[in-house]
Parts: structure tokens; sequence; C-alpha cells
């Protein structure tokens, strides 16, 4: 408290009288989303990620396997599986901690003294961290362009954006799930992991549900058929061997069908949460 | 000089009516612990009110449904007629918590601009207001750095900062001075004399009770959730040997001796 400024130097006021001002509620849910992303910008988990990417893909685009010219699928195939897997890794990592740090470092107090409410909170999370992936995948997807681009010279920039588009509405419901999941679990740690654990179960065994469930006693059967249709098909949008093997794009119907897919999951888990948010108390 | 026009009128900027706060017993399972009882309360506009009472007498609790932080159990608050239950309510209030944490990485200038956006002040006034603030609390050399490397003092006068960012027409300090030293404490005391002055409303809590007999109108006591006491500083001081912590010791004396 050196350098005391005379209080009778600073009035409080700018001038007169103080005017009533209101934001709107996507001003508000845009301003929580701002602090998101540039926490995301900040930090160091996508630089990371982003480093080790480039330094495995552009390792194996040096070496020369057998003088054979289609390796080259093999490096966009990596490529593109070092993308899906830190993608979904800062989706889930970022969007996990948000909740429980604001009310572990009870940043959450000040903030909803303020005009915001929960759901608007949750709302402002959500878009940030979701604006947030979308820019690193957009760098994710530029090395991976600028990669390929030189290996093959060829560059299908719609296959490119399409499949980004995809991949991002994917990450919306991954996004979306794990808002839902950093309400009931307390800890950003548990959050995080148990949705790694939930997304790569999703991933890898969502499509094969079914057939399982055909050689299950009830009522097993019944339950595992429930959850093939419940839980989201985040399968749906990997279109990555249409990119590896160079295979044009997806038609229009089936992408607007996928998007209203993603948006519709999202808009669920997202309402789910705000509905759990909106109940729970938030004690100082 | 204070500004009369806002301390003559009577308009209640707070008002608590029949307020209970419950909840569910952290000893024992299943039971229901009261924190606040039929609290009833109103603070007029200029007032500086002083909400007293030991640790765990409720009036965190109070403070937590009047910010929208929990619900009430039975009966309302209002801030400027609009019940708390309302977003719209926290539009014109400034609230400063005890202990304050702030995004680490934002510098101060950013966390204020953040805060802005949220009242929907336009860029060019909250640029001023940032400006103003900052040099309020004297942390205008340091606006550029990240939270993170600010002292404790220095964080809580970032906490100042924000509560006053959208000048505030109802300040509501939980415990404002706890972590400052004696000169961040004189200076709290100033910045709240000063709003007082200005014809801001001013709720309270602190343990503090010197300061709290130097800057309040009134207060109010509470223990175990019920108002004890309530009246205007002069008054009670009159009363009560000229000493306000006198007051207190016998209430809360009684009390633990009942």
């Amino acid at each position: 408290m050196n350098n005391v400024v005379p209080l009778q130097s600073t009035p409080l006021r700018c001038s007169g009288p103080a005017v009533e001002f209101r934001s709107s509620p996507a001003s508000r849910v845009w301003a929580i989303a701002t602090v998101v992303i540039r926490e995301l910008c900040r930090r160091k988990d996508f630089y990371v990620l982003f480093i080790l990417t480039a330094l495995i893909s552009v390792t194996l685009a040096s070496v020369n396997i057998f003088g054979d010219d289609k390796v080259v699928r093999y490096l966009k195939e990596i490529c593109l599986l070092l993308i899906w897997v830190s993608s979904l890794v800062i989706a889930i990592v970022t969007t996990a901690r948000q909740i429980p740090s604001e009310r572990e470092n009870r940043t959450l107090f000040p903030l909803l003294a303020k005009p915001v409410s929960r759901g608007q909170l949750l709302m402002g999370k959500f878009v940030g961290c979701w604006m947030a992936v979308g820019l690193c995948l957009l760098c994710f997807y530029l090395f991976f362009g600028l990669l390929s681009g030189i290996k093959e010279q060829s560059w299908p920039v719609l296959a490119y954006l399409q499949a980004m588009l995809l991949h991002w509405a994917m990450l919306a419901m991954v996004v979306s799930m794990t808002l839902l999941g950093s309400i009931v679990f307390a800890a950003p740690s548990s959050n995080g992991t148990i949705l790694l654990v939930v997304t790569g179960g999703i991933l890898f065994v969502g499509s094969h549900l079914n057939k399982l469930a055909i050689g299950l006693p009830e009522p097993g059967q019944t339950l595992v058929y429930g959850l093939y249709y419940v839980l989201p098909h985040l399968e749906l949008f990997d279109v990555r061997e249409l990119l590896v093997h160079g295979w044009g794009l997806v038609p229009a119907a089936p992408v607007v069908g996928a998007l209203a897919y993603a948006a519709s999951y999202s808009a669920l888990f997202l309402a789910l949460a705000s509905w759990r948010f909106r109940r729970m108390p938030v004690n100082t | 000089m204070r500004v009369a026009t806002c301390v003559d009128v009577v308009e209640p900027i707070l008002k608590i009516d029949d307020l209970w706060v419950e909840y569910p017993s952290r000893e024992s399972k299943g039971r229901i612990q009261q924190a606040v009882k039929a609290l009833s309360l109103t603070v007029n506009r200029g007032e500086v009110f002083g909400f007293l009472g030991p640790n765990g007498a409720g009036k965190t609790s109070t403070m937590n449904v009047l910010l929208g932080f929990c619900p009430p159990t039975r009966g309302n608050a209002y801030l400027f007629g609009t019940s708390v239950r309302e977003t719209f309510a926290r539009q014109r209030i400034g609230y400063l918590p005890e202990l304050t944490y702030y995004y680490k990485f934002l510098t101060a200038e950013e966390i204020l601009r953040f805060y802005a956006q949220i009242f929907g002040i336009p860029r060019a006034v909250a640029e001023q207001r940032i400006d103003l603030v900052l040099k309020l609390v004297e942390l205008d050399h340091a606006r550029r750095r990240p939270i993170k490397t600010y002292s404790k003092g220095m964080q809580q006068r970032v906490g100042l900062a924000q509560a006053l960012i959208n000048d505030p027409d109802l300040l509501i300090l939980d415990e404002p001075t706890s972590g400052l030293d004696p000169l961040g404490r004189m200076k709290v005391r100033q910045i709240i004399q000063r709003l007082r002055n200005e014809g801001k409303t001013v709720f309270f809590s602190s343990h503090e009770l010197g300061e709290v007999e130097t800057v309040c109108d009134r207060v109010g006591i509470l223990i175990q959730g019920e108002m004890r006491v309530e009246g205007k500083v002069s008054d009670l001081l009159q009363q009560h040997y000229g000493n306000l912590e006198q007051l207190f010791m016998e209430i809360v004396g009684c009390n633990a001796a009942a």
C-alpha cells in the first residue's frame, strides 16, 4: 500500500449518476467462454500434445521404409490417430476441470454474485471449451494437411474441412458429456479419468454393443441393447479412413444428419447438467 | 459530506422477510440444522449496516441466500425490490467474499474487463472504470501482471476492485478486512466511508467490532440464526456503556451460559 493515492482525487463514479447497464445472456455466455479460451491458450496442454504429434509425424515422414511410396497412407493414419487422441485428451481434460476448479478455487462465488445464472455459466463453459478445442483442431488439421500435402502433392482441402467439421461436432458431444460429469463427480481428476474411459469405451465398443447383446441372456441382453441405443455413437463421426485412402467427400445429407445428431445429444447433456447444477447448493 | 438526497429518502435496498435457512445436519444423518430462523431485516438506501455474530451464527448462510448461492427454505429476500431468486437482482450489487481467489492466469485488467462484460458495461465506459478502480485500490502499476504473481493483500484489493467495477448501489462485503495488514484495513475502511458519503448502501459482516463502530450506521447481532439485537450504533453505544464489544460479549456470553 505504498504510494497511497489520495481518496479525494479519485471519484468512485465516472461521471454523474450511475448508469444502468444490462448485458444480454449471449454476451454473458461469451464473456465466460473467452475466459476458458484464454485459459487454454495460457496452459501447456495443447502445446505439449501438438509438439508431440508433430514430432512423431515428422519423424515418421522422414523415414524411407523399403522405398515404398504408399507408406504415406500409414503416416496419415498415424497422424490422424494422434490428432484424435490429442483432441479427446484436450477436450476432456479442459472441460473436466472447469466447474470443479471454479468451486475448489472459489472463483465461482464472485461470478455467481453477478447477474449470471447457473445455466448461462454452464453454457459459457461449454461454448468456451468447444471453441477452444475447435482452435486446437484447426492447428492439428492444418499441420496434417501440410504434411500429407507435401508428401502426396495433393490438396483435398474440402475433405479435410469436412473431416474437421465432423470431428468438431463429435467433440461437442464429448465436451457436453464431460460437463455433465463434472457436475456429478466433484473432483476434476476422477471426472477426467471416468470420461476418458467412457469415451474410449464408446469409440471402441459402442458400435459392437448390438452384436454383443445377441449372445447374452436376459436381462443382460435388454440392458446392452438399451446402452447401444442410448449411448452417443461417436464412431459415426470418424471419417479417417476416407482421408487416408482419398475416397472423397461424404454426401451432404449424412453430414447434416450427423450434425443434427451431435446437436441433439449435446443439448440433452447440457440440459441434464443445467437441471442438476441449478439444484446444487453452492455454499461459501 | 454525505449526499443528503440519498440518505434522507428511506427506501429499502435490502429486505429480508421471515427468512429460514435449513441444511441437512453434518453431525447426525437425517437431522435438519436450522442456520437462520425467522430473520427479518431491512437496510435502507445510504446505510452502512454491520452484520455481526460469532462463528456459526448464520451470517454466511444469510449472505448465501442474498447472493443466490442457495435458496431460502422459507421466506424471501429482496434486493432493490427484486427477489434474490431472480438473476437480475444482482445487477446493481458488488460482492467481496472473505477469501478472494480469482482466475490466476488472468491479469487484474483482464479480470475487470471480464466482469464489466458480464454486467454489460460498454467497452469505453468499462476501460474508464477499470482505470478508476485500479487507481483506487492502488494496483495500477501491476495491472498487466498475472494475478498468480500477486501477494495476498494485492489479491484482496483485486477483489475490492471487481466489487466496484459496476459502480454498485449496494455492496455486500464478507469480512472485507480479514487477512489484510493494518494499512490495508485502514484503506478498506476509508473506501467504505467514502462509499457511504457517496450515498451507497453497504452491508457487511465483520468480527472487527472497532471497525464496525467506526463505519456503521446500524448493526444487527445474529446468534444461532436469530437476530438478537438490531439498532443504530449511536443508540446501542449509549445504552451499553459506549462499547460495542461489551454489548457483543454480553449477548454472546449470555447465550453461551444459557
